[in-house]
């Protein structure tokens, strides 16, 4: 390997780090607040931080850890999870429709790391794709935020109440705080960014009292992103 | 049984995430639908913004509201976002204490 390639990847991990810094700051808190959550419905340190390491979603687990709690089957709570979780798909889609010239190993490997936030953070950085080594910073952003998770849950479950409780709930606006952050940039550059983004909050909150929070995010970013094809010119994104 | 619930919540959380990996190479997408994959990031931070934002403090919305007022102003001005973040934080903070 050339020194102009180790320069390349040392690039990208810096500038994923850095992109995907608003996501671990945003995650801790949430990550710890899970974790106590976890530990009063009578989940062992053990298990709660298995949860984040092998379903690694946020929403879902809390409403996992609650329903556990709360003594639900198992199969209820799956479903559950399920029908939270399949927005997803519909983010997955397109972030590998963005990274489509990447060999499947990686593609597979950054799909498993794509979260609500992951996805924000790495589908408005989208220079990065045709960079060489692209792959490194994707997948810095997605690791750093995969290991703030764990290591979150497993802070909040050893800590237990040692937060006071405002500080914790203040905590729970930096990640809506960071898709602010990520969405208005978009919208200063290309103004009709703002029709899709608002359409799609509009029918959120219209359908979510019908079929619920996760399947209201779906439907908002289906036919939020469906309203970009008439109202968005070719080659401006 | 809780670890049966764990791993069950990860495979069904899984899934979903990875097919696309494997379904795009195989489909050549019109481009209507590559302009909708492309739209999908904004209309999704839209969805999860709103009305989520109004849950941060549950029984008060509109602080979450005057948080959400407070980062658009900021990211307006072109502060950078982890700045955003800790002004909001911050807000939410004095107007809870």
């Amino acid at each position: 390997m050339g020194l102009e390639e180790k320069q390349w990847i040392k690039i990208q991990i810096r500038d994923g780090f850095i992109a995907g810094s608003p996501i671990v700051l945003g995650y801790l808190p949430i990550a710890i607040a899970y974790g106590v959550l976890a530990k009063q419905a009578g989940m062992s340190l053990m298990e709660l931080t298995g949860m984040s390491l092998l379903v690694y979603a946020g929403a879902a687990q809390f409403m996992g850890a609650g329903m556990i709690g709360l003594g639900v089957s198992a199969l209820e709570i799956i479903i559950a999870t399920f029908v939270l979780n399949f927005r997803h798909f519909v983010m997955s889609l397109s972030f590998i429709n963005q990274i489509k010239h990447y060999a499947l190993k990686w593609k597979f490997a950054l799909s498993l790391g794509l979260t609500d936030e992951t996805f924000s953070v790495s589908s408005i950085y989208k220079k990065q794709v045709d960079q060489a080594y692209g792959y490194f910073f994707y997948g810095t952003i997605m690791l750093t935020s995969y290991l703030s998770w764990v290591f979150g849950s497993f802070l909040g479950g050893v800590l237990g109440d040692i937060i006071p409780q405002n500080l914790s709930q203040s905590m729970g606006v930096a990640l809506y705080a960071m898709f602010i952050g990520l969405l208005i940039p978009s919208i200063r550059k290309y103004q009709r960014i703002a029709i899709i983004s608002i359409t799609a909050m509009l029918i959120n909150y219209l359908v979510s009292p019908y079929v619920g929070q996760g399947w209201g995010i779906v439907v908002g970013t289906i036919v939020g992103a469906l309203i970009g094809i008439f109202v968005l010119e070719e080659d401006k994104l | 049984m809780i670890w049966v619930i764990i791993i069950g919540m990860a495979i069904v959380t899984v899934i979903p995430r990875i097919i696309p990996a494997f379904i795009v190479d195989l489909i050549q997408f019109p481009d209507w639908m590559n302009k909708w994959l492309q739209a999908i990031p904004y209309a999704a931070l839209g969805a999860l913004i709103f009305p989520g934002i109004m849950t941060v403090v549950p029984e008060k919305p509109y602080i979450g509201v005057i948080a959400g007022v407070v980062a658009i102003a900021l990211s307006w001005l072109r502060i950078h976002v982890i700045l955003v973040v800790l002004s909001a934080i911050l807000t939410v903070f004095l107007l809870t204490i």
